[in-house]
């Protein structure tokens, strides 16, 4: 019996490569009629990749022609754009997939629930058997280990995520915050909706256009507030966004010092993503404030990827650990070949007395 | 007697070796950026706090009263105190790296206290007094909930620093949020004035009279933390400036408690 894995991914192919190849209604039957005992697909917007058990050698372009999104797809140009990994290098490239190492941004945990999801398909149509089942729950297992002892998934690396981040870090419990969004921009409805996804109640938004602040302040289920008053409505909110277009900035240290006066020294968070920006850079000297425009954010988020990458090594050691103790228990199993009926060929159940 | 005094030593040894184990720890994670999730520090202190409880314990059988007789166990019970109330309140509050910050003071004031001639025996038994031991070990105690205030405080500096500059270094992912650790800061000051209080109240019931030099630095630091209280309160001073004062607020604390000790020994 041979484990291994053959797909393709943004590091092997473009995305008009990617979008020929995915898991179909016919790719199990196309997969167990070439002899895979056991097979797992795992399609995702950046990776199509088998897994699979098979007692003879498939080649790569067998397995490409059964995840190709049309059945008549000629797949010879694309097959070169396929890796493929065998036995303790297919171990140690799905332990990577799930740790987010081979991601596009290091460290996102998207693809470990995508894996789960993945697995739990096929467990359920039975077309995980024990190898698969091995495999995949000592990629769960190395995944987890990895988030725990390394940092490669701490720090947000998208300008929402960082932003809910930062006033994660500055109030604690968002559900109290109060938050102004001003200006009815795409950027900043993100970055209020990031916030709302984070606990945020409390949702102002002032506009020029009264209008559009009544339109947004429905979609986000918030209040909206006169543009003239906003400034006034700076003495008891916690976050400030603004993304209003304006030439000369809205907000400076003088005519902020007023109302930092009355804020008894409370923290504000002030996330400028206006260009040009919207607060004069000196506001960040005033006591209690936070301020971060764009530049800031993007430098922010810059540092928690660089610092994630620092942690690969550390991952990576994890990660070898568990495919020599993998590689050994796969080494064990192909001496005592599993029965047929824990290990049936794809489609089928693994019966209930053999499973026991 | 003799042996005694070697065997107490040596617990206070262990417990500084557990401490300082980890001290290394912490500071290898700062060196590879890595702060692994665990309890590690957790353990370490606690292993580190059961030994220093032993060393109180032998030495206080040993005089027959609260081991306050001289500076070096004054120095042991203050770090025993700090130990104690990191693990009373560090669990409670979910100050992540707390221990962190602790393990380091803890070292300093048990190496410090193991290092110097300071444990100079009395010539004569002193004869137990109740009311002067409780009062003591109360306002050493106290002590510890200020150093704790001072360590919450040097935790919020360096978050808050690393946010008004924006280079955010691993450790900030770590750290409480500074909301969390000002409400930390606040409680501990106010358990600590308590506390302070209290030892301050009961030492006027000791049955011997003080000297004028202890009584001025005992009422200058009740009347300095209860300063920061108040304008924190009041809002005159803003919270990096109350985790400022905290630092320098015990640092001033440990100089009159070096000189209250002193003039005692004296005394």
């Amino acid at each position: 019996m041979k484990v291994f894995c053959v797909g393709l991914s943004h590091h092997t192919a473009k995305v008009e490569t990617r979008e020929r190849f995915g898991r179909t209604l016919e790719t199990e039957r196309l997969l167990r009629e070439n002899g895979c005992a056991e097979a797992l697909v795992l399609d995702t917007c950046n990776r199509v990749e088998v897994y699979a058990v098979a007692e003879r050698e498939l080649s790569t372009g067998e397995v490409a022609r059964c995840v190709a999104r049309k059945l008549d797809h000629d797949v010879t140009d694309d097959a070169a754009t396929f890796y493929r990994y065998e036995d303790a290098e297919c171990a140690q490239h799905l332990f990577r997939v799930a740790s987010g190492l081979d991601s596009m941004v290091v460290g996102e945990t998207e693809v470990l629930g995508q894996a789960k999801k993945a697995y739990e398909a096929a467990r359920a149509c039975g077309a995980a058997g024990p190898y698969l089942h091995r495999l995949f729950q000592r990629a769960f297992r190395v995944a987890k280990q990895v988030r725990t002892n390394t940092d490669i998934t701490r720090g947000a690396v998208s300008v929402g995520s960082v932003a809910a981040e930062l006033a994660g870090k500055i109030f604690g419990d968002l559900s109290k915050c109060k938050v102004l969004l001003l200006g009815t921009g795409e950027a900043g409805e993100r970055t209020a909706r990031a916030l709302v996804s984070r606990g945020v109640r409390t949702l102002r938004v002032s506009n020029r256009s009264a209008e559009r602040a009544q339109e947004l302040a429905s979609a986000v289920r918030a209040t909206a507030v006169p543009f003239e008053e906003w400034m006034d409505h700076c003495r008891n909110i916690d976050i400030l966004i603004t993304s209003i277009s304006t030439e000369k900035p809205l907000l400076t240290r003088d005519n902020f010092e007023p109302v930092i006066a009355q804020r008894r020294l409370t923290p504000l968070f002030i996330i400028d993503i206006a260009v040009p920006r919207n607060v004069d850079p000196a506001v960040n000297i005033l006591e209690g404030i936070y301020l971060y425009d764009l530049d800031a954010l993007h430098s922010v988020a810059r540092q928690a990827l660089e610092m994630r990458r620092q942690h690969v090594t550390a991952a990576e050691e994890i990660i070898a650990e568990h495919v020599t103790a993998f590689s050994q228990m796969l080494f064990r199993g192909l001496q005592r070949e599993p029965s047929r009926d824990l290990h049936p060929p794809v489609g089928e159940t693994p019966s209930v007395s053999g499973a026991v | 007697m003799i042996r005694s005094l070697l065997v107490d030593r040596y617990l206070l040894v262990v417990s500084t070796l557990s401490f300082l184990t980890a001290v290394v720890r912490t500071g290898m994670s700062l060196r590879a950026r890595v702060f692994p999730r665990g309890r590690f520090n957790f353990f370490a202190i606690a292993i580190g706090f059961v030994f220093q409880t032993a060393f109180l314990w032998v030495r206080g059988h040993e005089l027959g009263r609260c081991p306050l007789t001289n500076l070096f166990e004054v120095f042991a019970f203050l770090a025993w105190s700090v130990a104690l109330v990191y693990m009373l309140i560090g669990p409670a509050y979910r100050l992540s790296l707390m221990g962190a910050f602790t393990a380091p003071l803890v070292v300093v004031l048990q190496g410090f206290a193991l290092l110097a001639p300071i444990d100079f025996r009395h010539t004569r038994k002193l004869s137990p007094n109740p009311w002067l031991e409780f009062h003591a070990s109360m306002s050493l105690i106290a002590y510890g909930v200020f150093a704790l205030a001072g360590i919450a405080g040097v935790m919020y500096l360096v978050q808050e620093r690393q946010l008004k500059t924006r280079q955010l270094h691993s450790i900030f992912y770590h750290l409480p949020p500074l909301t969390d650790l000002y409400a930390a800061i606040t409680r501990l000051l106010w358990w600590g004035l308590a506390l302070y209080t209290l030892g301050l109240a009961s030492g006027f019931f000791i049955g011997q009279p003080l000297p004028r030099i202890q009584i001025f630095c005992a009422m200058a630091i009740w009347l300095l933390y209860a300063a920061i209280i108040n304008g924190r309160h009041l809002s005159w001073f803003a919270p990096r400036r109350v985790a400022a004062l905290c630092i320098c607020g015990f640092a001033a604390a440990m100089t009159l408690l070096w000189g209250i000790t002193f003039s005692a020994q004296l005394h």
